[in-house]
């Protein structure tokens, strides 16, 4: 198994936010995980790529067999995990070239591998940046500094298709994105989904699955998953909203 | 408690100049002696500047007074090229350089002076008062106000050289002309440098002022640069200070602008054990502009104090600065940002922020603006912010698994950009921001034989190539 959570228990300032939240995720299996506002999607996301401040109180995050509980976020990313963040943040200063590249070569770094050569890192780059149909003035810019949501959007999933992780968390990368953007991302997503990676796709939105066709979708309710099934439940939320798994579940 | 210190400096300086007086002014114009005398008067009279001045409040020499002196050095004979004594760190930018050892202008075949075809004129002090004794004498100690401080005294009594350069009206001067100073001695050198810059009317001048130690010997430097900037004039000034940590310098720069004039002060501070920055610009004349910016990187219990002066005296002039400093270990530092606004300065546009990090508990910095405007049609901005590097930040970059330390230097690296990119001499700027990088590194020459941390020196770190501008 890729991911394997656990009875996982985490707080945030001692406030208990996920409370015994279970999930498995094979390689090449996508899981969408839904859910009302607040419930803890966001924090699970920071409890898996190690957040500081996000305490893990009991119960286990095992990642390729290996339990992640106590690993720097560094490592963690290194050992494959990738997040695209809900709200990428602005690092004014540092250009997207620079920033990326240390991040790619701290990465082969990891393995044992040289850095990579300047050719093959800017090939890559044409590449995956004409993959999420990213504008090259905006990799000459800081990290993601007065970038649109939209553009912040597909800046994650092309640093994704550049770092190629094996396990890449999704935080509502479908909001605020119009509708070929989210085309865009979805087909950035596609191209990196195989037989060796796994996903897991955070969104309020039934029609980002449209794009990315889920194996598992899951709901999510106060700290833990409280409904799992297939794409067919992604139909069902959309249409009847989450009253009545919560009406369910407060009994 | 710091134990109480005697101020002995004061009283050797007196007595040195008596001591020395006809040797200290033998070949001095009149006027040039007159100023002299002024200044003994004046230092007579009034104490070293000490931190029961306002304005030193944060900044204590007093370990300094206290401590024994070689005033007087002789200028060593040139037998050895700049490039054999100091490497400069400066590299793939292409300059006239011109350097100082030990307080004395240092050139080959002893050439003091020269003049180039254009009329540029660039040599020593000394020699520019027996060769163009009108142009000195107009300028000489007119930029420096009344009133100033007996370190500002003690340099006009014992200055013996420095660098004079003139740029005769309307000569762009095409190459940057670079000062290098340097202190080689092993005693305690307490070196007095007087410069004069001079930008005719419509003339264009880059000019580089590099402070660099080339051993750990302790020393003191007392600079005062004064900088008249004539109608129309464009200076862009840069000062790169990289002295170890056992030597202290007060660096006072005097600018008088006049109408439409432009200059740009770039004061990047590397290295140093006490560096304080006096840089006071005078708008005298309408439409002028001034840019002034500085970046500090202080560690261990090194102390930087940036005190600068605007004057805006006249109408429809702007001004803009921004500092930018990162503070570690027990450093302290202090900004002090003064923007005067006259009575008749309308339409006054007069923009200051002070940027600070601090890397440790134990780091401390005082920053103050002051602003005095008597003007009613004025802009005025001002802010100030003392923080910690932005975790949000630092835990994107660690998500894409660049490690605590380099993803720390990449932020510092970033925090440093917003001021080097106002250097607009690419080469220049491509090269002071590697230093930067050396300098975050813990590489940087002088303090690459140092025991205590500044960073981690071997971890690597790719950002040597600026891919941002393919
Ligand atoms: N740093 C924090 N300090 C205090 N409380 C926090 C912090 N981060 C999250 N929370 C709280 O934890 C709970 C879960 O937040 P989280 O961001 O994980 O929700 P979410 O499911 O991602 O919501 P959304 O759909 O709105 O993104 C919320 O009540 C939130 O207020
Ligand atoms: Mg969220």
């Amino acid at each position: 198994m890729l991911l394997n959570i656990k009875d996982l228990h985490v707080s945030i300032k001692g406030k208990e936010i996920l409370k015994g939240f279970n999930l498995g995720v094979n390689k090449g299996e996508v899981h969408a995980i839904m859910g009302p506002n607040g419930t803890g999607k966001s924090t699970l996301a920071a409890a898996i790529t190690g957040r500081e401040g996000y305490d893990i109180t009991s119960g286990g995050i095992e990642y390729k067999g290996k339990i992640i509980n106590d690993l720097e976020a560094d490592e963690r990313a290194n050992m494959g995990i990738f997040l695209s963040f809900q709200y990428p943040v602005e690092i004014p200063g540092v250009s997207m070239t620079n920033f990326i590249r240390t991040a790619v070569n701290a990465q082969r770094e990891y393995k044992g591998l040289k850095p990579m050569p300047a050719s093959e890192f800017l090939k890559k780059m044409e590449e995956k940046k004409n993959l999420v149909e990213i504008h090259s003035k905006l990799t000459k810019r800081s990290v993601n500094e007065g970038f649109s949501g939209g553009e912040k959007k597909k800046n994650e999933i092309f640093q994704m298709a550049m770092l190629e992780p094996s396990l890449a968390i999704l935080d509502e990368t479908d909001s605020g994105l119009d509708i070929d953007a989210l085309k865009v991302v979805a087909k950035g997503v596609n191209s990196l989904r195989s037989e060796e990676n796994g996903f897991v796709v955070i969104t309020h939105y039934q029609r980002l699955l449209d794009y990315i066709v889920p194996d598992f979708v899951h709901v999510m309710y106060d700290g833990r998953i409280v409904k799992s099934g297939g794409k067919g439940l992604a139909l069902e939320l959309e249409e009847k909203g989450y009253d009545w798994i919560k009406e369910q579940f407060d009994n | 408690m710091p134990k109480k210190t005697e101020n002995i400096l004061q009283e050797n300086l007196l007595e040195y100049y008596r001591d020395n007086k006809s040797v200290l002014s033998s070949g001095l114009l009149d006027s040039v002696k007159n100023i002299k005398e002024k200044a003994f008067s004046f230092l007579t009279n009034s104490k070293l500047p000490g931190n029961k001045d306002e304005k030193w409040r944060n900044t204590d020499l007093g370990s300094i007074y206290s401590q024994k002196f070689t005033l007087g050095c002789q200028a060593e004979k040139y037998d050895k090229s700049i490039d054999e004594i100091f490497v400069c760190e400066v590299h793939g930018f292409e300059s006239l350089k011109f350097s100082m050892l030990n307080g004395w202008f240092y050139s080959p075949g002893n050439k003091k002076i020269k003049i180039f075809e254009n009329g540029l004129v660039v040599g020593s002090m000394m020699e520019a008062q027996k060769q163009f004794p009108e142009i000195f004498e107009k300028y000489f100690n007119s930029v420096i106000e009344e009133n100033q401080h007996g370190l500002i005294a003690a340099n006009t009594l014992l200055a013996n050289d420095g660098l004079f350069v003139y740029v005769p009206d309307n000569l762009i001067v095409d190459d940057s002309i670079q000062l290098i100073k340097m202190l080689n001695r092993e005693e305690n050198l307490f070196v007095n440098s007087r410069n004069l810059i001079i930008l005719g009317k419509n003339s264009k001048l880059s000019f580089l002022h590099c402070d660099d130690s080339i051993n750990h010997s302790p020393g003191f430097l007392n600079t005062v640069t004064e900088i008249v900037v004539c109608e129309n004039a464009h200076l862009h000034l840069n000062k790169l200070q990289n002295l170890n940590d056992s030597t202290s310098m007060v660096n006072s720069t005097f600018i008088n602008q006049y109408g439409s004039s432009n200059i740009t002060v770039n004061v990047i501070t590397y290295n140093g054990g006490l560096i304080r920055n006096e840089l006071n610009v005078n708008m005298l004349g309408q439409g002028s502009h001034a840019d002034l910016n500085g970046i500090y990187l202080m560690d261990k219990s090194q102390h930087i104090d940036n005190q600068v002066f605007v004057n805006h005296a006249v109408p429809n002039c702007s001004s803009s600065e921004l500092f930018k400093g990162v503070l570690d270990n027990r450093s302290s530092g202090v900004f002090n940002g003064y923007i005067f606004v006259g009575r008749d300065a309308q339409n006054t546009s007069a923009f200051q922020q002070n940027n600070n990090i601090l890397m440790s508990s134990d780091a401390k910095i005082d920053t103050q603006p002051f602003l005095e405007i008597y003007a009613d049609d004025v802009k005025c901005s001002h802010g100030a912010t003392v923080g910690q590097l932005d975790t949000e930040a630092l835990f994107y970059m660690k998500q894409r698994g660049i490690g605590d330390s380099d993803a720390r230097l990449l932020l510092m690296f970033a925090f440093t950009a917003e001021v080097t990119s106002k250097i607009n001499i690419e080469a220049l700027r491509l090269s002071i921001e590697d230093m930067i990088k050396k300098r975050l590194r813990g590489e940087l020459s002088i303090c690459d034989k140092c025991v205590l941390h500044c960073s981690v020196p071997d971890m690597p770190l790719e950002f040597d190539i600026d891919l941002s501008k393919i």
